[in-house]
C-alpha cells in the first residue's frame, strides 16, 4: 500500500511538471498549430520572474509579505510571459501562419535571442523593458472609444509608448539601484529559494511527501481547471474553439480571428510562465532552463493527441508514472521473484538514462499504431 | 524565400565580422625587448561560459602578474606576454577549429584552454598532428596521456580516491553503504568505475548507482532509489555536473536526505563558485575534495585569492580549476625560461621536473605530463566555503588509473622514448 502510494505520488509529481510545462504548448501547438520552439524560453522568463520577485520581496517595504512571494510570482510570471508571447505573435508569428517550417526556424531564432537576452541584459532593465511593453501594448486599449475612433489615435498610441518607455526606464533604474543583484548582467545560473513554509515534507497516511512537489501539483491542477473552464465556459473560449475547428467559417460568422489568435497565443505563453515558476522550485534558474523541457513538452502534446487537453493531461501523467515505474525499478519490488531474464532486463532499464530511452521507444511504438495520439481530434480541420 | 536567403547571407557576414574582432591584448606597459603572443581558448558563450570565463580571468591575471614582474626572460631578452582570446562557444568542434587558427594563423607557441573532457578530446588530434602544445587545467577522469597536452588538474587518484577512503573510514557515515550519482557522460562513469573498485577493495558495498542525462533535472526516481537502497543513511558520491546539482540538492533536502538524518554526500564537481550558486543552506554538512580550497590558510593561498578579488571584484571567489589555470601559466613561463627558447619540443623537455610554489602548496611536473599535488577533504560550511578536515601529502598523478580494470598496471612516461604513452609497469 505504502509502496503503491509512493509510486503513484512520484508518478503524479513527475507528470505534473510535464503537464504544467506542456499545457501552454498544448494550446499554442495543439489548438493553433504553431510550432513554437521558444516555448521553453517563455518558461525561462517565468522562472526569472520568480527570481526577480523573490529579490524584490526581500526589500524592507515588502519584507513582511516575503512568505507569499511565490503566489504573487505565479501571476506576475503569467503576465510577463504572456506579454512577451503577445509581442512575439504580433511581430513574427502572425506573418507565418500556415508555414510551419518558417515558424519553426523563426521561433528557434527567438529562443536564442531570449537566451542571450537574459545573459547580457541586467535583469532590472529586463524587468523595465517588460513593464514598458505591458504599458505600451495595453494602455491604448483602455482609452475611451471616442479617442480610439478619432483620426488622431495614432498620436495617442505614440504618446502612450513614450510614456511606457519612460516608466520602463524609471522602474528599471529604481530596481537596479535598490537590488544590487539585479543591476549587473550575468550568465550565471541563479537560485530561487522556496519560502520556509514550502520547504521540508508533510506526512500523509504515513508517507512523507516533499512540500514543493505538492505545491507544483496544486499549481498544475489550478492551471488545468482554469484553462478548461475558460475554454469551455467563456465566450472567448468558445471563439477560440470555433477558430480552431474552422477558421474560415468562424471568420465569416464575425469572429475576429486576429484577436482570437492574440488571446490564444497570449494565454499559451502565460501558462509557460506559470510552468517557469514551478520548475524554478525544482532546480536552478538559468538561460538554458527552458531548453531542458521543450522536447518533453512536444512529446506530451503529440502523445496526447494534438488539440486535446484531456489527452495532454493523461499523456503527462502516463509518462510520469512510467518514468517512475521503469526508472526506479519498482516492478521488482511489486513482484520480487520474477524469472531471472526479466529481472535483468528491468534492472538494465532501471536507470534514469535508460528509462528515458525505454519511454521514447514505447512512445514511438505507440505512435506507429495511433499516429494521431491518444485522443485524435475529429473535425473539418483534420480532414482538410 | 529570396529575401530570407539574402538575410541569411547578411547574417553570415555579420557573424564572421564578430569572430574576426574577438581578439584581446596585453595588460601593463613597461620596457620589454620583444613580445610573445599566447593563445587562450575557453568558452565565452553558451552553457560552459559561466565556468570557463573564470579561467580566462585567472589566466589574464597570471599573465599580467608575470608582465609586471618583467615578463619572460629568454636568452637574455625580456619578452612581454600578449594573448589572443578565442571563444570555444561550448561547442566541441569549435574548440578544434579555433585551436587550428591559433596554431597556424597566429603562430602561438602555447594554448591554454578547455574545460570539458569533450572539448579536450576534440582538440587532442589537432595538437598531436601539428605537434603543438595545449595546457589543460581541469580535474578530469584521466585514462589519457598525450605528448602534446599538459594536464594541471587532478587525476582520479588525486581527488576521488582519497575522498572515498575518507568517507569509508573517517566520515560520520564510516563503514556505511555507497550510492553513486552522476551526470551521464564520461567523467562520472569513469570516476564511478574507479570508486566501485576501490570500495570493493576497502570491504564496503556499493548498493546503487544512477546517471542523470545531461540537461535533465528530474531527480525523483533517483531519490526513491536512494531511499530504498539506503533506508537508514549512508554515503552518496556525487559527480553531477553544473545546474543538475541545484536540482539534486534542493530535492534531496525536501525528501529528508540530509546530514542530520545520516546521509553524507561527497562531491567532486562542487567548488566555492558552485556552492554560492547552489546556496550553502542546501550543502552545509556535505563534503568536497579538491587540491585547492579558498580557505587554505597559507600566505600563497591568501595572496592568490586577494589578488584575484583585487583584479576582478571583491565578490569573486577562487576555486580549484582557477588555481590549476594560474599554475599552468607560471609553469609554462618557468619551462620557457629554462629551455631558453619558445620552441615546443625544448619547452616540453624543460617542463618535466618544473617545481612551482602554487597557492595549494608545492607542485611538480611529472614525466606523465600531470602534476603532483596535495589533496584536501573539506566540509562545506554555512559561509559557503570549505572547512578543511584532512590534507594528504603530495600525491603523484596516475594518468592510467591503477584501480580501473582497463588501465591497471599501466603508466605513462614521456621522458623515456621506450615507454611513452602507455607502458606496462
Amino acid at each position: 500500500m505504502e509502496l503503491l502510494l509512493d509510486s503513484l505520488f512520484n508518478g503524479v509529481a513527475i507528470g505534473s511538471v510535464l503537464l504544467v510545462a506542456a499545457l501552454g504548448l498544448a494550446i499554442v501547438f495543439g489548438l493553433m498549430g504553431v510550432i513554437n520552439l521558444a516555448h521553453g524560453e517563455l518558461m525561462m522568463l517565468g522562472a526569472y520572474t520568480t527570481y526577480v520577485t523573490q529579490l524584490i520581496f526581500k526589500l524592507p517595504i515588502l519584507k513582511p509579505f516575503y512568505n507569499s512571494y511565490i503566489i504573487v510570482s505565479i501571476f506576475l510570471a503569467f503576465i510577463v510571459s504572456g506579454v512577451v508571447g503577445i509581442l512575439l505573435e504580433k511581430t513574427i508569428i502572425r506573418k507565418l501562419y500556415g508555414s510551419p517550417l518558417e515558424t519553426l526556424l523563426a521561433t528557434w531564432g527567438v529562443s536564442l535571442i531570449l537566451q542571450q537576452f537574459v545573459r547580457s541584459v541586467p535583469l532590472a532593465y529586463g524587468t523595465g523593458l517588460v513593464i514598458s511593453l505591458l504599458i505600451g501594448l495595453f494602455l491604448p486599449t483602455t482609452f475611451p472609444s471616442k479617442i480610439k475612433e478619432s483620426i488622431n489615435f495614432k498620436y495617442f498610441k505614440f504618446s502612450s509608448w513614450i510614456f511606457a518607455a519612460l516608466t520602463g526606464v524609471l522602474t528599471g533604474s529604481l530596481i537596479s539601484s535598490s537590488v544590487s543583484k539585479l543591476s549587473r548582467a550575468s550568465a550565471r545560473n541563479v537560485d530561487v529559494t522556496a519560502p520556509s513554509w514550502m520547504r521540508g515534507q508533510v506526512e500523509i497516511i504515513g508517507t512523507a511527501f516533499p512540500k514543493t512537489r505538492l505545491m507544483i501539483i496544486v499549481i498544475t491542477l489550478i492551471s488545468v481547471i482554469a484553462i478548461t473552464l475558460f475554454l469551455n465556459q467563456s465566450a472567448w473560449g468558445m471563439r477560440i474553439r470555433a477558430v480552431t475547428q474552422n477558421r474560415q467559417m468562424s471568420d465569416c460568422l464575425g469572429i475576429s480571428t486576429e484577436k482570437v489568435d492574440i488571446i490564444t497565443f497570449g494565454i499559451g505563453s502565460g501558462l509557460a510562465g506559470v510552468a517557469g515558476v514551478a520548475v524554478s522550485l525544482l532546480g536552478s534558474v538559468g538561460p538554458n532552463v527552458g531548453g531542458n523541457y521543450i522536447v518533453g513538452c512536444f512529446m506530451v502534446v503529440v502523445l496526447g493527441g494534438v488539440g486535446n487537453l484531456l489527452g495532454t493531461v493523461l499523456a503527462s501523467f502516463g509518462i510520469g508514472i512510467m518514468t517512475d515505474l521503469i526508472g526506479a525499478g519498482r516492478l521488482l519490488s511489486i513482484w520480487p521473484d520474477m524469472p531471472l531474464p526479466l529481472t535483468n532486463t528491468i534492472n538494465f532499464f532501471a536507470t534514469t538514462s535508460m528509462a528515458r530511452v525505454m519511454i521514447f521507444a514505447l512512445i514511438v511504438i505507440f505512435l506507429q499504431f495511433k499516429p494521431t495520439g491518444l485522443f485524435p481530434q475529429k473535425g473539418r480541420m483534420v480532414e482538410n | 524565400m529570396r529575401i530570407s536567403r539574402r538575410i541569411l547571407a547578411g547574417l553570415a557576414t555579420a557573424s564572421l565580422a564578430v569572430t574576426a574582432t574577438s581578439c584581446g591584448g596585453g595588460g601593463t606597459s613597461g620596457s620589454f625587448d620583444d613580445t610573445v603572443t599566447v593563445g587562450i581558448l575557453h568558452s565565452l558563450s553558451g552553457t560552459m561560459a559561466i565556468s570557463e570565463s573564470t579561467l580566462v580571468d585567472t589566466e589574464k591575471m597570471a599573465i599580467e602578474e608575470i608582465n609586471a614582474a618583467g615578463g619572460v626572460k629568454v636568452g637574455g631578452k625580456s619578452y612581454k606576454i600578449e594573448y589572443i582570446v578565442e571563444d570555444g562557444a561550448s561547442d566541441w568542434p569549435t574548440f578544434a577549429e579555433k585551436s587550428k587558427k591559433l596554431i597556424d594563423q597566429d603562430g602561438v607557441p602555447v594554448v591554454f584552454g578547455g574545460w570539458t573532457s569533450a572539448s579536450r578530446k576534440a582538440m587532442l588530434p589537432v595538437y598531436e598532428s601539428k605537434d603543438a602544445f595545449l595546457y589543460y587545467p581541469i580535474q578530469y577522469e584521466a585514462q589519457e596521456c598525450s605528448n602534446n597536452i599538459f594536464y594541471t588538474g587532478a587525476t582520479p587518484n588525486q581527488q576521488s580516491e582519497p575522498a572515498t577512503d575518507f568517507m569509508y573510514k573517517r566520515s560520520p557515515a564510516a563503514g556505511g553503504d555507497f550510492f553513486l550519482v552522476g551526470s551521464d557522460y564520461v567523467f562520472p562513469r569513469t570516476s564511478n568505475t574507479i570508486t566501485k573498485a576501490q570500495v570493493k577493495q576497502l570491504g564496503g558495498k556499493v548498493v546503487g548507482e544512477d546517471y542523470l542525462p545531461l540537461g535533465n533535472t528530474e531527480v525523483a526516481p533517483i531519490i526513491s532509489k536512494i531511499k530504498k537502497a539506503l533506508p537508514d543513511g549512508g554515503i552518496i558520491i556525487n559527480t553531477l555536473n553544473g545546474d543538475q546539482n541545484v536540482a539534486f540538492f534542493k530535492q534531496i533536502q525536501d525528501a529528508g536526505i540530509t546530514p542530520s538524518s545520516g546521509y553524507y554526500v561527497m562531491n567532486y564537481s562542487i567548488a566555492e563558485e558552485e556552492i554560492s550558486t547552489i546556496g550553502p543552506e542546501f550543502l552545509e554538512g556535505h563534503y568536497g575534495a579538491w587540491n585547492y580550497m579558498m580557505s587554505i590558510d597559507t600566505p600563497a593561498s591568501k595572496k592568490f585569492a586577494a589578488s584575484f578579488k583585487k583584479r576582478w571584484g571583491a565578490d569573486r571567489v577562487v576555486a580549484d580549476p582557477q588555481e590549476s589555470a594560474y599554475n599552468m601559466v607560471y609553469l609554462w613561463k618557468q619551462a620557457v625560461e629554462d629551455a631558453g627558447t619558445f620552441d615546443d619540443n625544448a619547452v616540453r623537455e624543460a617542463l618535466v621536473g618544473q617545481k612551482f610554489d602554487a597557492p595549494q602548496g608545492p607542485v611538480e611536473v611529472m614525466p606523465n605530463h600531470h602534476l603532483s599535488q596535495t589533496v584536501r577533504i573539506g566540509e562545506i560550511n554555512a559561509e559557503g566555503g570549505f572547512t578543511i578536515l584532512e590534507e594528504t601529502g603530495v600525491v603523484l598523478p596516475q594518468a592510467w588509473n591503477q584501480k580501473h580494470p582497463s588501465s591497471k598496471g599501466f603508466a605513462c612516461d614521456w621522458t623515456d622514448p621506450s615507454k611513452g604513452e602507455k607502458y606496462k609497469l
